[in-house]
């Protein structure tokens, strides 16, 4: 799905002559900050901050008269209306970077990550222009949502007077789409629950899972020299043999590493999640989940069992829980 | 609102009363609209659609608006917001509901700043992760 090898480097150094300019002349909001708009935006967030709305309780606060939420920073300057006509132009230098992402495939965007830091409350009248930078575009990563890019960006918020009110670091993965999603059967209708990442099933390892779902854990055997292997695969890699069968493993084993994942959170999982690559007593190894046991609690050595257990509503999987 | 909450009277480890947030499609389009983001998957089913997503969902200005609102709910009139940084997870799509929790894990004393951490999660998982710097007044 993704490019080929000489087009993706030609894509990418197109990419990095984007950084570090901006993407255009500063955008200057279409509106002074004015209580209306500040008005939609409590209504919407359900914010009842007296100091946004209500001016006798604004002049009793610190603020000694209306302010807007500093949340609200981009909104000033975000184009609104035009935003929903797509146009064949670009306006700008990140509406071209974007296009250009788009027109090798990365056509989707979400935003992921957004910092903003507020030098001062805004107050109605000020009249605000910002002025955008592209930061950094990073190499192609796989992600939960496709593979895609990286793009971040700083934008710097000035106000009539050119002081500096305000900044914002903002990122967002542009990508290739996986797949169209169901049509939901009702508007309200809240989205099903994800379950895990399912295992790719092919001729090599769906015999495997097979005898997983019957509660056992496998290792595959070679009829040629005798060695274990895992994961399974086509081929023994000391002998070349292709004869291959397997044995059941005892499950008894041992953390030989582990790590503790708490970023970033995939649908599907509980968190934190502790991730072993536990050594059989057989002597192969594997990476599976360790349960039953806190965090803290897991040390390289600690002795473990295997567990073949349901893990949602269809997958089994063998994790591990401490021996004792 | 309440009063606002002085500096002494906050500790590391508080937590902030939580709350629940019914995603209602004028919930996410209001908030896309209200921050002047027309971006369609913010308001229109098919655009969503055409992006894998089952409807409408919360674009991040609103998002933050939330974190702000959270923040400044408990921490009163007059508590100064300085810096909002999130982390975007699940997305969140109308019909679902985001519960926002918080917690404090800094308090610095120079400064008068404390730093709440705030999430808030819905059916898919975590949608935000924010850490949020506010100022408080001194004073018992």
């Amino acid at each position: 799905m993704t490019l080929p090898a000489k087009q993706k480097r030609e894509l990418e150094s197109k990419l990095q002559a984007y950084v570090g300019k901006p993407i255009g002349p500063p955008q200057v909001g279409r509106d002074p900050v004015n209580v209306p708009m500040i008005r939609q935006w409590c209504d919407a967030m359900g914010d009842g901050h007296p100091a946004y709305t209500d001016p006798v309780a604004a002049e009793r606060s610190v603020h000694r008269g209306l302010v807007a939420p500093p949340t609200m920073l981009q909104a000033w300057i975000l184009p609104g209306f035009e935003m929903s006509v797509e146009t064949e132009a670009p306006r700008d230098e990140q509406q071209a970077l974007h296009k250009l992402l788009s027109d090798h495939g990365y056509t989707s965007v979400v935003a992921t990550n957004c910092e903003q830091g507020y030098a001062r409350y805004l107050r109605p009248g000020d009249e605000l222009s910002a002025e955008t930078v592209v930061e950094s575009i990073s190499e192609e990563k796989a992600t939960a949502l496709g593979i895609g890019y990286f793009i971040d960006t700083l934008t710097t918020f000035r106000d009539q007077n050119g002081d500096e009110v305000g900044w914002m670091k903002f990122r967002v993965l542009k990508f290739i789409p996986q797949q169209p999603a169901q049509t939901a059967s009702s508007a309200d209708a809240a989205p099903a629950k994800p379950q895990r990442i399912r295992p790719l099933l092919g001729h090599d390892n769906a015999w495997w899972w097979e005898i997983v779902n019957q509660g056992q854990l496998p290792i595959q055997k070679c009829n040629g020299c005798g060695a274990l292997l895992h994961p399974p695969r086509p081929m023994c890699g000391h002998c070349q043999s292709t004869d291959l069968s397997h044995v059941i493993a005892s499950g008894k084993g041992e953390v030989y590493s582990f790590v503790v994942m708490h970023h970033p959170q995939f649908p599907g999982y509980e968190y934190p999640l502790v991730a072993a690559l536990v050594e059989l007593e057989e002597g192969t190894r594997l990476v599976s989940n360790l349960v039953g046991c806190a965090p803290e609690d897991v040390h390289i050595g600690l002795p473990v069992r295997v567990c073949v257990e349901r893990v949602d509503d269809e997958l089994m999987l063998p994790v591990f829980r401490p021996a004792s | 609102m309440s009063e606002t909450l002085r500096f002494e009277q906050v500790h590391v480890g508080d937590e902030l009363p939580p709350l629940d947030v019914e995603l209602s499609a004028a919930v996410i389009v209001g908030g896309a609209l209200a921050s002047r983001d027309f971006t369609p998957v913010h308001h229109s089913r098919a655009a969503a659609q055409a992006q894998g997503m089952s409807d409408v969902f919360m674009n991040i200005l609103t998002t933050n608006g939330y974190v702000g609102r959270y923040v400044t709910d408990w921490a009163g009139v007059d508590a100064l917001l300085q810096n909002v940084s999130i982390k975007l997870g699940a997305p969140n799509v109308v019909g679902d509901t985001m519960q926002m929790t918080g917690r404090v894990v800094a308090a610095e004393a120079e400064t008068g700043v404390v730093v709440v951490e705030v999430t808030g999660r819905n059916s898919w998982g975590n949608h935000v992760a924010g850490t949020v710097r506010v100022a408080l007044p001194a004073g018992a």
